[in-house]
């Protein structure tokens, strides 16, 4: 935060108002009960998070998260939810002051952190400096290609992205197996309910 | 399933849904996208159709037996680039022995579009059947149980 006076811009005034609506989105979800309402409120949340990536001139980070998190992800959220209850049970009390402090001290050490962090867009910041740099400068000779971003996510990095398609694949392999019963072959009459009234 | 809005509006929306997706597949060298949206905006277009038309229907357009195999194309079109790159002598996913002797590099923009293509195979096949298993599990819920 060194050196980074905030003024009434109107870029610091959409992101003010980006991320003031995602906390007040995210304590929704904390307080609500009603899953289809926080499978919803996620979606928005990651919405919101798009269009913040987007105000910090990340447009490669907005699209996927506007795409998978908060299309896709929202989708299979409510094909998960039909499968178990519309509600969260009741908190059990008892764990809350522990809880929160330890949600208070992370809390407090996070916010210390960001006091050592590098102001945004700092040209001097590990990010930008040393690899980052050596990507921008030497893309447009190595892999002439306009996007950056996906010379760095397909070639330099290329390994790296054949291991998310990895996780990617092994992800739909353990679907298959885990709920792949029954279901794989058309047949929609295998329920995870052993007893109906518990889950009423 | 009556809806007849939703099924007019969803039938007019599923081509342009794959033409995006398509866009963003290719366009990813030149502009933001790439393999992994175009991926979920493919799946997505099949996601709509099943909410519509229920997911038999859409299991008859593209069973699960196919995104199996698509999942397995997908990755293989990955690693199989690298392994290509390693017999024509050069490092693994090293693109530039795709095309040798290349003034501006052309072997990287080969190996990327192909490489993105097979992520792009393979993240759509995975979250539709991701898709499948999620929703073919239990029947339809009533409309008065929301």
């Amino acid at each position: 935060m060194t050196g980074y006076a905030p003024s009434l811009s109107p870029v610091f005034l959409i992101d003010l108002a980006l991320l003031t609506m995602l906390m007040l989105v995210a304590i929704a979800m904390l307080r609500s009960r009603h899953l289809f309402a926080v499978v919803m409120l996620s979606g928005i949340y990651s919405l919101l998070s798009a269009a913040f990536f987007v105000s910090l001139d990340a447009v490669d980070v907005a699209f996927t998260e506007a795409a998978v998190g908060a299309g896709i992800s929202t989708v299979l959220m409510l094909g998960g939810m039909l499968l178990t209850a519309r509600r969260e049970k009741p908190k059990r009390p008892g764990r809350a002051p522990v809880a929160l402090a330890a949600v208070i001290v992370v809390g407090a050490a996070l916010f210390y952190a960001t006091i050592d962090m590098p102001a945004f867009g700092d040209a001097s910041a590990p990010a930008n400096a040393d690899v980052g740099q050596q990507y921008v400068e030497r893309t447009a000779s190595e892999i002439p290609m306009p996007n950056i971003v996906t010379a760095v996510l397909a070639s330099y990095r290329g390994f790296d992205t054949m291991g998310e398609t990895m996780v990617i694949f092994t992800a739909g392999v353990a679907v298959m197996l885990l709920l792949g019963a029954g279901s794989a072959r058309g047949g929609r009459d295998v329920s995870d309910v052993e007893n109906k009234d518990e889950e009423a | 399933m009556d809806h007849l809005i939703l099924r007019v509006t969803s039938k007019l929306l599923f081509a342009p849904i794959i033409l995006f997706a398509l866009y963003v597949q290719f366009h990813g060298d030149y502009g933001p996208g790439g393999g992994f949206q175009a991926g979920v905006i493919f799946a997505v277009a099949f996601i709509l159709h099943a909410f519509c038309f229920g997911l038999e229907e859409t299991r008859k357009v593209l069973p699960q037996k196919a995104l199996t195999i698509a999942m397995v194309i997908g990755f293989l079109l990955y690693s199989g680039t690298g392994l290509v790159t390693m017999l024509l002598g050069a490092n693994f996913l090293d693109y530039d022995a795709l095309v040798p002797n290349s003034t501006h590099h052309a072997g990287q923009h080969y190996g990327i579009i192909i490489v993105e293509l097979g992520v792009g195979t393979a993240v759509a096949a995975t979250m539709l059947t991701i898709f499948y298993h999620f929703t073919g599990r239990e029947p339809d819920i009533d409309q008065e149980d929301w």
